[in-house]
């Protein structure tokens, strides 16, 4: 199948689920709505033409101070997915907003959703709900803030390494 | 109080008769843990009941670097992910600018990034097989892979100036040409890697205390492979013909027929036969690139009418510039191969993205008014705004660099999808139930690489 044909069908079985659908750059994405989130993801896998098999990796953007995106919702968590039957790639990608960051979590599809959202959490504090074990995984738990937001500054230090001299 | 049980056994033990599981720690400092890496695991007896895997002690805010300067910063810290084959990192991370920016890179760039990837590839998998066998006492094949990687290092020094912090790749080409005499220094080198390699299969490919501790060990089905997003040597080892280099053709895997090597059982064992024969077939890759490398020989011509390159500036400043962009200067040895025929065979014709020669930054007010575009701050390389998601085969697996623009000159994000993040992820998976003895050589396959693990 082919970026437009998977993208054609998120949209035909997923229904305005499917907030919008681009092409950039020969990278198809498929913008789903959080509720929407975890049907989107359970089709993926186990739809016979779609056959995504393979989590590679989510990740998520903090658009705080993306030019043009102030207002809108602050978080985006990416997800890629790849089929090893078919060869085919996609990539779905879910608004969150900064009040209410928490997003359904895809440990009950693939074992590896397990590091990758605690990695997620770790790093932009997204809550992943249902997750069984949602501990920090590179950061120790004493760790304050969550180092990839945009509001995190670069040289912040940590009370448990202390103050710079 | 603990009672003298407890104080010998460790937690838990206390409570007199039976037995009780034992809870021992395995790392961080560890000198099997390849790095730092805390494997927490619950014994019966000899048998691991339960583990858990702590990672993040090399943690190095690698992503967030990367959003602090500009595009071209990010390459020095690229080279620290997989530091055992940090070409890769390189050239995979400036693919993804490139696939941002939507420029082609040439056909000679294309061949020097599958060359040097290749003997990075085979770096790697000497080391991982090489201490993965010392793991299991057979410590001359860790000397031999040793030397045979030393071979292929000089190799990589000849090209980069370095053996590991080498930062040889640039957005839309590489630093420089390879260098004079380049394709007999890789015929010698592979000559002895080759040798090693047969010697290491007459050493331990068959026996039977290597056997005996690899095969059936650390096993993972098809299935479970692909369900723990495990890609690379370990996914191929399982059976599955996935290779990025056949299934998504990147650079210019499309035009050199290579095979996939594969295994059937998914354990330590075919890893290990795996990781061997895909040496070979690197070799194969880049004997081929080398011998199909576009663009003229690799031997540089460094004669003609070369002038110093302050008499080449003097010039320029008195405007005696006529026929100037012809002449050719001499170079310092450390700029080899970037003069000006090298540069626009090895870049691509973009000066968006491309640094000009010395030559012209120096002579040419054109020239000058590129590179400082290029350098200062808030003009450098500004991709428009999107996103581009870029993966290469690493050694490891999928490697993948996934970078946010905003249309500035810094990236708004930059994520990489670690190979070795799964198969580490998945270690609980593959030593519950096993002996303890067996994480060892599990451990050894999964190849953790510190520095792309915790980033």
């Amino acid at each position: 199948m082919d970026g437009p044909a998977i993208l054609a069908r998120l949209r035909e079985r997923l229904g305005d689920r499917v907030l919008a659908t681009h092409e950039y750059r020969g990278d198809h994405t498929a913008v789903v709505s959080r509720e929407g989130l975890l049907a989107a993801l359970t089709l993926c896998r186990n739809d016979a033409a779609l056959g995504f098999d393979l989590l590679v990796d989510v990740t998520a953007v903090d658009y705080l101070r993306f030019p043009g995106r102030e207002d809108g919702p602050r978080f985006e968590v990416v997800y890629h997915l790849y089929s090893v039957a078919n060869g085919h790639r996609v990539r779905l990608k879910t608004p969150v907003e900064q009040d209410d960051p928490v997003v359904p979590t895809a440990c009950g599809l693939w074992p590896i959703a397990n590091w990758l959202e605690r990695e997620v959490w770790d790093m932009f504090g997204i809550r992943f709900d249902g997750h069984p074990d949602l501990r920090r995984l590179l950061m120790y738990e004493e760790f304050e803030g969550h180092p990839l937001r945009k509001d995190y500054p670069i040289n912040r230090r940590q009370p448990l390494i202390g103050p710079k001299v | 109080m603990a009672d003298a049980r407890e104080l010998f056994l460790g937690e838990g033990a206390e409570g007199g008769a039976g037995s009780k599981h034992l809870h021992v720690n395995m790392g961080p400092a560890h000198p099997a843990m390849h790095g730092i890496v805390r494997i927490f695991a619950e014994l019966d007896g000899e048998t691991v009941v339960k583990t858990d895997v702590e990672i993040g002690y090399l943690h190095r805010a690698f992503e967030k670097d990367c959003e602090a300067g500009p595009y071209n910063n990010a390459i020095p810290y690229t080279d620290r992910l997989n530091y055992v084959s940090p070409l890769i990192n390189n050239f995979g991370y400036s693919s993804a600018i490139e696939k941002l920016l939507g420029i082609e890179i040439t056909e000679r760039c294309k061949y020097i990034r599958v060359i040097m990837s290749e003997i990075s590839r085979i770096c790697d998998h000497l080391t991982c097989v090489g201490a993965g066998a010392m793991e299991l006492g057979a410590f001359t094949v860790f000397l031999y892979m040793i030397k045979a990687r030393e071979f292929l290092w000089e190799l990589v020094e000849d090209v980069t100036g370095a053996r590991l912090t080498i930062s040889y790749g640039r957005v839309g080409g590489v630093k420089a040409d390879l260098p004079a005499g380049f394709d007999l220094k890789v015929k010698k080198a592979f000559a002895e890697t080759r040798q090693v390699l047969e010697e290491v299969h007459t050493l331990i490919t068959g026996n039977r205390i290597f056997m005996d501790r690899m095969v059936g060990v650390g096993a993972l089905s098809k299935e479970d492979t692909i369900a723990w997003g495990i890609t690379g040597p370990l996914l191929r080892a399982a059976g599955v013909p996935f290779d990025l280099r056949k299934t998504q053709p990147y650079w210019a895997y499309d035009r050199i027929p290579f095979a996939i090597a594969l295994g059937k059982n998914g354990d330590n064992f075919d890893r290990y036969l795996v990781r061997m024969a895909e040496m070979e077939q690197s070799m194969r890759i880049a004997e081929q690139a080398l011998d199909g490398l576009p663009g003229g020989a690799i031997q540089v011509d460094w004669e003609g009418k070369a002038i110093p390159p302050d008499a080449y500036v003097d010039l320029g400043k008195q405007g005696k510039t006529e026929g100037l962009l012809l002449m050719p200067i001499t170079l310092s040895p450390n700029l080899q191969g970037q003069d000006r025929s090298a540069h626009d065979r090895v870049n691509a014709h973009d000066k968006r993205v491309i640094l000009p020669t010395k030559a012209d930054a120096y002579g040419s007010i054109e020239g000058l008014m590129n590179h400082f575009m290029l350098v200062m701050e808030g003009y450098g390389i500004r991709p428009p705004a999107g996103e581009a998601y870029f993966p290469v085969e690493g050694a490891n697996g999928e490697l993948g660099f996934y970078v946010v623009s905003d249309g500035s000159d810094r990236p708004y994000r930059v994520h990489c999808r670690p190979p070795c993040l799964p198969p580490v992820a998945a270690l609980p998976k593959m030593i519950e139930g096993e002996m303890v003895a067996d994480i060892i050589p599990t451990f050894g396959s999964v190849n953790m690489i510190g520095g792309e693990l915790d980033r």
